[in-house]
């Protein structure tokens, strides 16, 4: 591997990080309030991707407006999930699971109905830039999502730390019971949970629209990578998924490139396993009794 | 009394059914009778699947356990010219032994992330077998797999034979099924998914029933793989996605966990619609999402409860005394 394929090959990997943090802190998230794993996460990604492409590439609205666009399409979408599914099966982990492997079905088969089947629906890239280092050359719309996972994540921790409703997050995360007991209304957590974690999802899939292939299986072929994230960071904890989703994101993005992606997927559920072993936690989340 | 009646209809339906099934293939389409022997794989898969359900271990290899089943078999006969019979056990046991593995590096993971693991290893083992071309014949998978041999005059290649051969390998599994169900393991079973820890502290040992559970239900489903893999000649990896477990999953959740009878009535009911509804191949999925997205939020217990529901009602109706 000669200098310029490594730097591009970092390049890419830092971008397929900042992606799978995005998605994975958003699934985390829904996951420490709720005790609820949504599959259909990766399908909340898609939904952010096709706003873009319906807003951006077919309407012609400006490329920022869309993305903001896909932000609210995923909001809406998480706080209707909350609403519809989470919430009647609340405190039903297995239920929850599987209602959203149903979802799964329902999102994929909607879009590809609107939108077409087999279909791959390209989107152009609006920065054509380019940075030139060491002979390297890196598109700036490739890494733009990396200043953008930096933003919305430092940003969700200073919001879990330091503002009212961020606490009061997690407290419903540590203790419902206690946490209703001060006063705060769980319903409300929980689809404030939900829509930051769909707009997390929509804002990667707004982001990394030009440079995947928008079809409705996007989802599915997203969802494990971002899932192995979470399970190897440990279920809850939005720092050890942010170092889970560097990890790997570094793992697949190196193998992809050396040897294949299929390799990479294997590689990375590898991963899973051993640090599963070790740790049946993940790197950083708490012992659940 | 209602409990002897009861089991008198129930005993009496059983024979009717069994009697059906002998008598099918010999009235049906030679279409429908190789539908039918695709129902009693799917029948062993939801049934052996339920018993893993029953301690609350809600996996999604299985379908994959299925796959190893069906690439055991398959390669033993067509590579080291094992007899078909035999082949089939084997393969049982090799996804028995794969299922028991994953578990037990899983086995202090907790909640969704023993199911989102359980998801990602099944996906190691099926991507490996696109991988690597050479034994498991990558994307194409494996075609020209023996069929079994004439046994006692009688041609097991053959439809109807293979028929009768898969319906009474289904039989057997089911039948002991229910009894493992009903003995003291089972009770186990059931102890350990209602109360982890009061099971524990009365000598259940968890992690070994969790892998008993695993070994017997994994075996069954390598059979059901053998059982396929030998009728149709060929192995193909589209076979044991996720997306056929979410079926799976499906069928056993619409048809209800709580009893034995559950999984049937789902297998039944579901893939009767999943087989009529093949003109709509595309839509098909988002009708079985949303049923089953209903069934777990208005109808928890499966379609199996209501007909309990319904039976019950009708037995108090009957048995309240006329006023007269």
């Amino acid at each position: 591997m000669d200098i310029q394929t490594l730097l591009q090959t970092i390049a890419n990997a830092g971008a397929v990080s900042a992606m799978y943090a995005l998605i994975a802190v958003g699934l985390t998230l829904a996951f420490g309030v709720m005790q609820m794993a949504n599959l259909a996460h990766g399908h909340f990604f898609m939904a952010g991707a096709y706003t873009v492409y319906a807003l951006y590439a077919l309407n012609r609205w400006p490329f920022w407006l869309a993305v903001a666009a896909a932000v609210g399409i995923g909001a809406v979408i998480g706080l209707a999930v909350e609403r519809g599914i989470f919430r009647p099966l609340r405190g039903d982990v297995v239920a929850g699971f599987i209602a959203t492997a149903g979802l799964m079905f329902v999102f994929e088969v909607f879009m590809g109905e609107v939108w077409g089947w087999g279909y791959m629906r390209p989107v152009p890239s609006p920065y054509m830039h380019a940075v030139t280092f060491l002979g390297a050359s890196v598109s700036f719309q490739r890494v733009i999502v990396i200043p953008f996972a930096i933003a919305c994540i430092g940003g969700l921790m200073i919001f879990m730390h330091w503002f009212r409703l961020g606490r009061a997050l997690r407290a419903v995360a540590q203790d419902p019971e206690a946490a209703s007991l001060q006063g705060i209304n769980i319903n409300r957590m929980t689809a404030l949970a939900m829509a930051i974690a769909g707009a997390l999802a929509g804002i990667a899939g707004g982001l990394m629209s030009t440079i995947y292939a928008v079809t409705p299986a996007l989802g599915g072929h997203i969802i494990l990578p971002a899932l192995i994230v979470v399970v190897v960071g440990g279920m809850g904890s939005i720092g050890g998924v942010t170092l889970a989703a560097i990890v790997l994101g570094f793992v697949n993005t190196f193998v992809t490139t050396l040897v294949d992606g299929v390799t990479a997927l294997m590689v990375s559920v590898a991963v899973m396993a051993l640090v599963l072993a070790i740790r049946p936690q993940g790197l950083m989340g708490h012992v659940v009794t | 009394m209602s409990l002897p009646d009861a089991g008198k209809y129930r005993i009496g339906a059983l024979v009717a059914a069994i009697i059906g099934l002998c008598v099918f293939p010999f009235f049906a389409k030679p279409y429908l009778v190789e539908v039918a022997m695709i129902y009693f794989i799917w029948m062993i898969l939801a049934q052996s699947y339920r018993l893993i359900v029953t301690i609350h271990d809600w996996q999604l290899y299985h379908v994959v356990l299925y796959g190893v089943g069906a690439y055991t078999s398959g390669m033993l006969a067509k590579n080291l010219g094992i007899p078909v019979f035999a082949a089939i056990p084997i393969g049982g046991a090799m996804a028995s032994l794969v299922g028991v593995a994953i578990t037990s590096i899983l086995l202090r993971t907790k909640g969704w992330g023993f199911y989102i693991a359980t998801y990602g290893l099944a996906e190691l083992i099926r991507l490996s077998w696109l991988r690597f071309r050479n034994p498991f014949g990558g994307s194409t998978g494996i075609i020209n797999i023996p069929y079994p041999p004439v046994v006692a005059g009688i041609d097991f290649s053959a439809r109807i034979p293979y028929y009768f051969f898969s319906l009474g390998v289904m039989l057997i599994i089911l039948y002991m099924l229910y009894r493992i169900e009903r003995s003291r393991i089972g009770d186990s079973f059931k102890a350990i998914s209602m109360d982890p820890l009061l099971a524990a502290s009365t000598g259940i040992n968890i992690p070994r029933h969790r892998l008993l559970a695993c070994a017997i239900g994994g075996f069954f489903a390598g059979i059901a793989g053998g059982l396929l893999v030998h009728r149709l000649g060929a192995v193909d990896p589209r076979n044991f996605n996720i997306i056929t477990m979410l079926y799976l999953l499906i069928w056993v959740v619409v048809g209800g966990t709580n009893t034995f009878w559950g999984p049937i009535i789902g297998v039944s009911v579901m893939h009767t619609l999943f087989e009529f509804s093949r003109p709509l191949v595309q839509i098909r999925p988002m009708f079985f999402g949303l049923s089953m997205i209903l069934v777990l939020l208005f109808m928890p217990g499966g379609i199996e409860s209501l007909i309990s529901k319904a039976v019950a009602r009708w037995r108090r109706l009957r048995d309240v005394p006329t006023a007269e």
